[in-house]
């Protein structure tokens, strides 16, 4: 389903990704973990072609994006559904509508199928009742909410999240991963899901990635993460600093 | 240092000429896409009324107190000659050629064009440019396409109405004021005004709208870095806008000359 050869990006004089390989299969779910600023969201971003990297290739259900015009990824971007780590709601139009924007976009007229779908999705990220609300009244994790029943509403075959559980209570970040994986169990969704929460990435997924220094440096099924002995690994699973590890051994 | 100072030189020649580039593909990118895909009609229609409606105050203060001054100032001059009367030809002539299309540009560029930027820029910055094309929807078509539209539309009816307003408000100074006589001051309007006048004033009416829209627009899409980004992108759009209407009006008036020459027919 997506596939990624040699990406190589730098930003100025900085070398974000140094070569990036990664496969994801139809229908997987696969956890992009590392540290910040390791290059998660713009790993996601090169994966809908929002950023051009300097050399390699992705390879999105068979095409290779790379080089490809703006309208011509529009109907690759159509199957593509992206979380981003802002939410990046439309501020001048109400929750309703921004839900409601991909299928507007999508040629979807009548007033009452929208709003039925919308408040469906709403029911989904549990935010009912709150269509009339703007963006900038809501708050952080509402605000992730929306934008994830805004990524979902057009049923795309692949979603990617930028860290869907950030900044989202213990119970509702439940509701979230289970979402994730009710989309992928019903629908055959595929999903790349970035995050810092270990807890979610175990739960979601059934491979991960550990992108570090530009890299992917580890890639494997939860368990071999958990049964690793690398100490990069064990000091991000357990959330230890480096000076800490130190200190210690 | 020599060298330095052609460097530098280069370079700045250069970067002009890119930025050049890059707004000549952006007006590209908008024609084809108001040719070749559909129009929402519904944003277009929003921005008439942003542009077009919601302009005319700024446009009509601005075309009446334009006109009563020049028709003040005229007569100060012509009446010393004892051709007083001549005041509304003048007035209505340069309103029509330069006066109406170049103070509406210049409005308009403050109004509508300094809002564009902002919005546009505001949009770039918290990633809703980078939300929108990953929801499969073309920037250029979604934004830059409807307030195109609308400008093209809005400016030759805006110049018209500040041309008309200043040359009422020219009447109204000369005649009322100033007390010339009414019926040789429209005589002579009449006379010396053509259609020709009008349509140069319109057509250069048009023009400012392209050069504004796409200034505005590109700079905004362009912005970067937060709300400094923004607010320079909205700077720099309103002195940018606003030059190249000076400039170009200078260039369209030569040009216009020559297919409608101004005096005699
Ligand atoms: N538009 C940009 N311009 C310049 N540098 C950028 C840009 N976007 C990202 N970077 C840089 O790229 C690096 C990776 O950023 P990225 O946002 O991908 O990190 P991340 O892994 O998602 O981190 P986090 O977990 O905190 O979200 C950072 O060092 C950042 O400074
Ligand atoms: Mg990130």
């Amino acid at each position: 389903m997506v596939a990624v050869r040699g990406l190589e990006k730098r930003i100025g004089r900085q070398e974000i990704l140094r070569s990036v390989d990664l496969d994801v299969a139809v229908g997987e779910t696969l956890a992009i973990i590392g540290r910040s600023g390791a290059g998660k969201s713009v790993l996601l971003k090169h994966l809908i072609g929002l950023m051009r990297p300097d050399t390699g290739e992705i390879w999105i259900e068979g095409q290779n994006i790379i080089g490809m015009s703006e309208r011509a990824l529009a109907t690759i971007r159509q199957k593509i559904g992206i979380l981003f780590q802002g939410a990046a709601l439309f501020d001048s139009m109400t929750v309703e509508e921004n839900i409601a924007f991909p299928l507007r976009e999508a040629g979807e007229r009548n007033p009452k199928a929208l709003r039925d779908k919308v408040s469906e999705m709403l029911e989904v990220v549990e935010l009912e009742g709150q269509e009339k609300k703007m963006p900038v009244s809501l708050s952080g994790g509402m605000k992730k909410r929306v934008g994830l029943a805004r990524s979902i509403i057009r049923r795309p075959s692949c979603i990617l999240y930028d860290e869907p559980t950030s900044g989202l209570d213990p119970v509702v970040s439940d509701s979230i991963n289970r979402l994730i994986c009710r989309l992928q169990q019903r629908f055959g969704v595929t999903s790349i899901v970035v995050t810092h929460d270990m807890k979610s990435a175990f739960h979601v997924a059934d491979h991960i990635a550990y992108l570090h220094e530009g890299r992917i440096y580890f890639h494997g099924t939860p368990v071999d993460l958990q049964q690793s002995s690398d100490p990069l690994l064990q000091d991000f699973l357990l959330g230890r600093s480096e000076e800490q590890g130190k200190v210690e051994s | 240092m020599i060298v330095r100072f052609f460097n530098t030189l280069g370079g700045a020649t250069l970067s002009f000429f890119q930025y050049l580039g890059e707004v000549v593909v952006l007006a590209a990118d908008t024609f084809r896409s108001i040719f070749m895909h559909k129009l929402r009609w519904k944003l277009f229609l929003n921005q008439v009324v942003e542009i077009g409606l919601l302009s005319q105050l700024v446009v009509v203060i601005t075309g009446g107190f334009t006109g009563a001054v020049f028709a003040a100032q005229a007569y100060f001059q012509f009446n010393k000659l004892g051709i007083g009367s001549g005041v509304g030809a003048v007035v209505s002539v340069s309103l029509c050629r330069e006066l109406g299309p170049v103070l509406t540009a210049l409005m308009v560029t403050g109004r509508v064009g300094a809002a564009m930027s902002a919005e546009i820029g505001t949009m770039k910055v918290t990633e809703q440019i980078d939300a929108l094309r990953a929801l499969a929807v073309y920037p250029v078509d979604y934004l830059v396409v409807p307030r195109a539209l609308a400008m093209m539309l809005s400016m030759p009816l805006l110049v018209a109405e500040c041309i008309g307003f200043g040359m009422v408000a020219g009447y109204f100074v000369a005649v009322q004021l100033l007390e010339i006589d009414g019926a040789y001051y429209v005589a002579n309007m009449v006379r010396w005004t053509q259609m020709r006048d009008l349509i140069i004033g319109l057509t250069k009416g048009f023009c400012f709208a392209l050069l504004i829209v796409f200034i505005s627009c590109h700079k905004g899409l362009t912005a970067r870095e937060g709300a400094v980004g923004v607010g320079r992108a909205t700077t720099e759009a309103v002195v940018n806008s606003s030059l190249a209407i000076l400039i170009c009006n200078f260039f369209l008036t030569m040009f216009l000359n020559i297919i409608f020459p101004a005096g005699y027919q």
